[in-house]
């Protein structure tokens, strides 16, 4: 067992895991932050994206110790503290952007980080910046609408 | 008016939750269950010859491994025939875990049960199963013609045989008149298999309360009350003593109805044995090989016309491969072979099927459910017609289209719910002018010859599809509107994202006359309401908004009645609106539905305040020559009604792409994608539109992109999503809509199922369009790019 820190969604949080505990699962089963999902666990749906300093990375092929002492955003820490919902998830919400929901934190995760490094992409580069998360239901219209209108709504915000 | 919701896009309610992380899927319940892993079939065809455990006894938090002889009672029987058919003459299922024969890989062999899921997979890699391998059969032709059986006792691997024959008019027989037509084509088309696939895989926690003897169930499935009854069977507990709650599900595409999965029965029994919470979450490797598969069908058609391309006769023959076991019966050829004839009036029709047993994964509905693979084979067919004659393929359709005012139309088959495959409403030229407009068809020529004039070849293509939606027998609904004016909204069937809450709350709005924010809707739980079938085949709308709207009629007739009491007024001069009951034209003259609420439970205690309004003593109005609650009365405001209806109701449409092929790699890329759809009146048109998109996208995988690839030893190649191809954003076009509304006469709020539409005709119409860029013949789907550079090189 190893004894690491991970700083979740701001919270400093101390937990035991073994060396081959990934931090899907750790996320999840540990620290009881069920809002990353696990579709695949080899890192093609997407579902399980969180931001590990920032950056989204699919948590299911981290193992838990080699986060330690990082930074983790999960689904639970987009919103403001007081509960108002980021641009990105009122976007959306606004724009049909999900269905059953499964893979929409993995979405929510990789639009925040890519509209912090690109806050006006073009179609292509919104196309491009979610293609690496499947989606069964929605078939993504709704959803790259919903990344250019976060986009807008960002714009507004500033 | 703020409460006339129906037919209003309406933002889904679902989203705050499913947005913030709070949904609630069946992984994320029962933190500290103990985990079930399962040790599953490496061959597709072998006999178990031992199974040794000894080295996973060791394994540190191991609580329990079973094999098949450990099952007691019922639960050691094979799976039940959910759907028995008489022409399933040798219908199989498999037993919960596998007895002495496996027949393909996945099936499961030996259920562990550990402190965790790591944990009982160690354990699994430790038990030895020794195999003797037996030959399997792989491939539907392959398996008519083996002398080696998936099972023993099934002669030629053959499940069922069904034939069905409609004559023509003058009573003769389809294969005399395809014989006499001035002309005649046959041809063979292919269709590989693919799967739901849902992103969220299966999953079951169960608790068992030994004190209370009950057990509580979660399971990712779209039938819960079904997995109830199929616990109680096999576990012999009274039905009330187990409840079955379907938690948010994470999409289910059809693969979620099959029940019980091995596991829903499994799991529980787990629980109950070992005292303790027991949870099972599929991995993905798992859902390739022991969830079901669908579409793999291959068909010989022989079709008969005159010289404006009017069928006189279709004769087709399908072979149906549906893999090692038939729990779901033969309900997908069933449908292939009765919605093949689409939006059209074909003179005489015979169609057979043979459903053959495979050493594969077994087959069962898949979103579509057959229709991809008949709307396939109905609208190559029109294509054929049309490059033989030399016609425009919408003229071939046109041609042979059932017109409004032939409905209702009889198409003389039995449909996949026993009853007569009536279509009740359509306008199918209006719906071909309004898509040939919208995609530009007419024009299309030029637009072809233009990109040709750049080097780039283009092709535009067609496809049209009926869909039986909304098929019985029943759903029902709950209404129950509570003292603080809360309407509480329950149905037994379940959601996997479609948004039920959101469209089931428009309906009770618009019924109730209240406001969407007071009113909460809860599916899938059999502890609100125990009667239900599921969902599948574009029927939850149907089904439970109707029950829903019948249940919220009975609540506002009885709240009209008090309140008619209380204003001293003719419940017939009232109205609902904004939660307030009025009377018409007399401002000022109101009851709040609140108080309406509390004034049907007349109460002996006064627990809060609207409580002592409602008391004996605060006696407003009563009168003391009869009871608090009068004969035939009910305390309480709340309604309960069902939906039956008499058949499906037919939803259509009509798809349209424009591809563009690369020349030098083959590449196939889809430039347009135009969808006129008709699903009756629309209760939410954002979340059909959804319903389109998503369907379409899957329709999209199927055609160019999924496939399930099993090399001659049953052995699945491509278990993985890094090797099955779904499509990302980045192959998926925008697809633009029109909506066509015919109201359905079949039922009270006119509307048709819209689930399963978008999927229907993809692939005919994405062969359609390569098929008119490169002017050669596609008779098999999925197509990839090497297989049309493959049929350009044999084109020379």
């Amino acid at each position: 067992m190893h004894e690491i820190t991970l700083t979740v969604n701001g919270v400093v949080q101390q937990v035991a895991v073994p060396g081959r505990r990934l931090l899907s699962d750790c996320l999840r089963h540990d620290l009881g932050l069920t809002g990353t999902h696990v579709g695949c666990e080899h890192g093609v749906c997407g579902c399980c994206t969180v931001l590990l300093d920032g950056e989204p990375v699919r948590s299911c092929l981290v193992f838990a110790v080699g986060a330690d002492g990082h930074e983790i955003t999960t689904v639970e820490g987009l919103a403001a503290p007081d509960g108002t919902l980021s641009p990105v998830q009122r976007a959306f919400a606004e724009c049909h952007g999900l269905q059953c929901g499964f893979c929409t934190p993995g979405f929510l995760c990789t639009v925040t980080a890519l509209l912090r490094q690109n806050p006006a992409p073009t179609e292509e580069e919104v196309l491009e910046g979610v293609s690496g998360n499947l989606c069964r239901c929605t078939g993504y219209q709704n959803i790259v609408k919903s990344v250019h209108r976060a986009a807008e709504i960002m714009a507004e915000d500033r | 008016m703020t409460t006339k919701l129906f037919g209003e896009p309406v933002r889904r309610r679902e989203d705050p939750r499913l947005l913030t992380g709070r949904g609630l899927y069946l992984d994320d319940l029962g933190a500290g269950a103990l985990a079930a892993a399962f040790v599953r079939s490496p061959h597709a065809h072998a006999r178990i010859r031992d199974i040794d455990v000894s080295a996973a006894i060791d394994v540190d938090g191991l609580l329990a491994i079973y094999t098949w002889e450990d099952l007691p009672g019922a639960l050691a029987q094979p799976l039940p025939l959910l759907i028995p058919h008489p022409a399933l003459t040798h219908g199989r299922t498999a037993h919960p875990l596998a007895r002495e024969i496996v027949r393909h890989v996945g099936e499961p062999v030996v259920m562990v049960v550990a402190r965790d899921r790591y944990l009982a997979e160690d354990a699994c890699d430790l038990i030895r199963v020794d195999y003797e391998i037996l030959k399997p059969v792989v491939g539907v032709e392959e398996a008519t013609q083996s002398a080696q059986l998936v099972h023993a006792d099934v002669p030629g691997n053959v499940g069922a045989h069904l034939v069905q024959e409609v004559p023509s008019a003058s009573g003769r027989a389809v294969r005399e008149i395809i014989e006499s037509a001035p002309h005649t084509l046959a041809f063979r088309l292919d269709i590989e298999r693919s799967a739901s696939m849902p992103l969220e895989g299966r999953g079951v926690h169960a608790r068992w309360d030994a004190d209370d003897r009950s057990l509580r169930v979660h399971s990712s499935t779209q039938t819960s009350t079904s997995v109830r009854m199929a616990i109680a069977a096999k576990l012999g507990l009274p039905l009330p003593k187990v409840e079955v709650i379907a938690p948010d599900v994470g999409g289910g595409f059809g693969v979620k109805i099959v029940h019980p999965w091995p596991e829903e029965i499994l799991v529980p029994w787990a629980a109950m044995t070992l005292g303790r919470e027991v949870k099972w979450t599929e991995d993905r490797r798992e859902h390739f090989t022991s969830s079901a598969h669908e579409r793999a069908q291959v068909q010989f058609v022989r079709v008969g016309f005159d010289g404006d391309g009017r069928v006189l006769g279709l004769d087709v023959n399908i072979l149906h491969d549906h893999g090692a076991y038939t729990p779901y019966g033969i309900i997908v050829p069933i449908i292939t072979s009765t919605q093949l004839l689409g939006p059209y009036k074909i003179g005489a029709y015979r169609v057979e099927f043979s459903s053959i047993y495979t050493n594969t994964v077994q087959v069962t509905p898949y979103r579509g459910a057959g229709r991809p693979q008949a709307v396939f084979c109905m609208e190559r067919t029109m294509d054929h017609i049309a490059r033989h004659l030399g016609l425009d393929r919408t003229a071939v359709r046109a041609a042979n289209f059932i017109q409004p005012d032939e409905f209702p139309y009889d198409q003389g088959l039995i449909f996949q719910d026993g009853r007569p495959l009536i279509y009740d409403s359509g306008d199918y030229p209006e719906s071909l002018r309004m898509l040939k407009e919208m995609i530009g068809w007419d024009s299309f020529p030029e637009e072809k010859a233009r990109a040709a004039a750049e080097g780039r070849t283009i092709g535009i293509g067609v496809g049209c599809y009926v869909e039986g939606t909304g098929v019985g027998p029943y759903e029902g609904g709950h209404v129950q509107v509570t003292s603080d004016g809360r309407v509480h909204v329950s149905t037994g069937l379940t959601s996997q994202g479609q948004g039920h809450e959101t469209v089931f709350a428009q309906i009770a709005a618009t019924e109730l006359g209240v406001p969407l924010e007071r009113i909460s809707v809860v599916t899938g739980d059999t502890r609100r309401f125990g009667y239900a079938v599921g969902t599948f085949a574009s029927r939850a709308a149907v089904m439970s908004g109707n029950a829903i709207a019948l249940a919220c009629r009975k609540v506002r007739d009885k709240a009209l009645r008090v309140a008619a009491d209380a204003l001293e007024a003719d419940p017939r001069d009232l109205e609902i609106v904004d939660g307030e009951v009025r009377v018409v034209g007399a401002p000022g003259a109101s009851i709040p539905l609140a108080t309406v609420a509390v004034l049907s439970n007349p109460l002996r205690y006064a627990f809060d305040e609207e409580a002592a309004r409602a008391t004996q003593f605060a006696g407003a109005g009563s009168s003391f020559d009869r009871p608090p609650v009068a004969p035939g009365e009910e305390p309480g405001l709340e309604g309960r009604d069902y939906y039956s209806p008499i058949r499906s109701t037919f939803a259509s449409g009509m798809h349209a792409a424009i591809v563009e092929t690369d020349p030098l790699t083959a590449e196939i890329r889809i430039l347009r994608y135009a969808v006129v759809h008709d699903c009756g009146n629309l209760i939410n048109p954002m979340i059909v539109e959804g319903q389109i998109h998503g369907g379409v996208a899957q329709g999209v995988g199927g055609a160019l992109y999924e496939r399930m690839v099993y090399d001659g030893h049953g052995q699945l190649l491509n278990a993985s999503f890094m090797d099955f191809l779904m499509p990302y954003a980045t192959e998926v076009p925008a697809v633009e809509t029109a909506h066509l509304q015919t109201p359905s006469p079949l039922n009270p709020l006119g509307i048709k199922g819209a689930g399963e539409a978008g999927v229907i005709p993809v692939s005919a119409v994405i062969a359609s369009a390569i098929e008119d860029a490169e002017g050669l013949v596609i008779d098999r789907m999925p197509i990839s790019p090497s297989e049309l550079f493959d049929l350009r090189r044999a084109a020379g």
